[in-house]
């Protein structure tokens, strides 16, 4: 069997086994299932980034809220239906990206993680200081009639989780596209040396600042899916918390493969979601376990796993 | 051809090259010589706009390219195999080849090209270039940076550290390169690697090229190599 072959089979493999994991798990399980795949688009957009293009951004919690708030703005405010709402929230992300990325680009290393944290914190503190249109620290509820795709209630578990799904193998299927075509190349090409890849007359700033704003639609997508699906706008979505969540999700399951976010965003939740019934200091024992993985495997889970077995893995 | 007139260029208020004057020309090797320090690093990386300019100019055929931003000059046709090669390393031998290809569209027959000049690469196409022999990597560097279809190679120091049968290899293949009208400026310090490929030799000291001279009158003043690299 080819790379190729094996690559398809193994992510076409991936979603059969959690598109058949609704008919077989409890629906508290399969909810977080599907709550864990719109993460997992989320830190998908996060690993374009930081794991393919070398970005460490603290501000993707941004364009996860620009996702969210533009969707459920336009349902609230204007009453919007569902699929243009969805929407207006994958181009909001993408564009905050776009328009973060032309300035925080001039800056690197550090310098970005820092210029990103604070465009984030701007936009927490602006969605705050605009309650009377964002519903500031309460947030608000997305309406039931607006929860409708195709006619489908988005509310109920069923429509829930297949919308998830085809979100999820959206992203990942266009993931595996993304970094298997030529740009894909550059951006790795990006990450190892920038001034190497300069060389061969790449713009960086260029080749960065789209790896960002496709970043960002991931990002945007999954917070407008996340408030559909779930029903919530709110203002902790833009909180540094959710900057650092894709960050962690993407370090566990291994940074620079394509199934990697998924498999980190799937063992964190379930970390968080477990540890947090027995203890308050949950995020102790996620600490202790990043530390662990840092020791033992720095890759994360699948970059080890590609570094010793599966050199194919994308 | 590439024409560096007069420049002064350097990292921040340090000054490395100073009213540095050199010329190389088509189908040439031009090796550029001097001891630790004298700028020949510096030199290519100001011909590649990585080190500003701040006085003179740079022309290839008469076109300025040191006003131009970096990424624009192999544009131009000028490629540079950097000292330590400094591939993609978690790429294929394949990948790091097609990252070449992109930039300026090039297609099937270059990469032939390419693959033809260096047939070790093209079995080990699918394999990993961090894992490639220190040789290997210096092909493929080179491979990649001819993947530009440039009209002058810029190559720092491209036998460091390599077995002879492999410098043996990559002078075979320079000199190929310049039957083909590709003007080649390599940085060398293997006198025996000078000798035996250069058309013309510049001698650097002190930011400057101090002597220009071509083969014939090489072997006429054998005090050059003394005086500036001290063998």
């Amino acid at each position: 069997m080819t790379d190729g072959a094996k690559i398809w089979t193994l992510h076409l493999l991936v979603l059969a086994a959690v598109f058949v994991a609704q008919f077989l798990l409890p629906p508290y399980h399969a909810t977080n299932l599907a709550r864990i795949m719109v993460l997992a688009v989320f830190a998908m957009g996060y690993n374009i980034a930081f794991g393919y293009t070398g970005l460490l951004s603290l501000g993707h919690a941004l364009f996860f809220a620009a996702g969210m708030y533009g969707m459920g703005l336009p349902v609230w405010h204007l009453g919007w239906l569902s699929l243009p709402a969805l929407i207006a929230g994958l181009v909001a992300g993408g564009a905050l990206a776009g328009v973060v990325g032309l300035l925080a680009l001039r800056t690197a290393g550090v310098s970005f993680m820092i210029v990103t944290l604070m465009f984030a914190q701007a936009g927490y503190l602006t969605l705050l200081y605009l309650n009377t249109w964002t519903g500031g620290d309460e947030g608000f509820v997305v309406l039931s009639e607006a929860r409708v795709l195709f006619g489908f209630d988005l509310a109920t578990d069923t429509a829930r989780f297949i919308t998830a799904f085809t979100l999820f193998a959206a992203g990942l299927l266009a993931c595996l596209l993304l970094v298997r075509s030529p740009f894909g190349r550059v951006m790795v090409a990006m990450r190892e040396n920038e001034e190497r890849s300069r060389m061969l007359g790449y713009d960086p700033f260029r080749i960065k600042l789209l790896a960002l704003a496709v970043s960002g639609l991931y990002a945007g997508l999954a917070g407008a899916a996340y408030g559909m699906l779930f029903g919530y706008v709110g203002a902790s979505f833009a909180t540094i918390q959710y900057s650092i969540l894709p960050m962690l999700y993407v370090l566990l399951g291994g940074a620079g493969t394509v199934l990697g976010p998924f498999l980190g965003a799937l063992l964190m939740f379930y970390l968080i979601d477990i540890t947090s019934n027995y203890t308050d200091a949950y995020l102790f024992v996620v600490g202790a376990a990043l530390v662990g993985l840092v020791l033992f495997a720095p890759k994360g889970i699948l970059g080890t796993l590609r570094e010793r077995v599966w050199r194919w893995l994308p | 051809m590439l024409r560096v007139e007069g420049i002064t260029a350097g990292y921040g208020p340090v000054t490395i090259l100073r009213d540095l004057s050199f010329a190389a020309q088509a189908g040439q090797v031009t090796c550029i010589m001097g001891r630790n320090g004298a700028g020949k690093s510096t030199l290519l990386k100001a011909i590649m706009g990585q080190v500003p300019v701040q006085t003179g100019q740079i022309t290839l055929n008469g076109a300025p390219v040191h006003r131009l931003p970096a990424h624009k000059v192999p544009g131009e046709g000028i490629a540079y195999v950097p000292q330590g090669r400094r591939l993609f390393g978690p790429l294929t031998v394949a990948e790091n080849i097609e990252v070449g290809l992109l930039t300026r569209r090039k297609g099937p027959q270059t990469r032939e090209f390419v693959l033809d000049l260096f047939p070790r690469l093209r079995e080990r196409l699918d394999q990993v270039a961090s894992t490639l022999s220190g040789g290997e990597q210096q092909m493929l560097a080179i491979a990649r940076a001819l993947c530009l279809e440039p009209s002058v190679l810029l190559l720092d120091e491209p036998s460091e550290g390599l077995q002879p049968s492999m410098i043996a290899l990559i002078r075979d293949t320079v000199l190929r390169l310049r039957d083909t009208g590709l003007a080649t400026v390599l940085v060398e310090q293997r006198v025996d690697t000078v000798l035996r490929m250069a058309d013309q030799v510049a001698f650097m000291a002190h930011g400057r090229v101090e002597a220009q001279v071509v083969r014939a009158d090489l072997s006429a003043d054998s005090t050059l190599f003394q005086q500036f690299v001290g063998v």
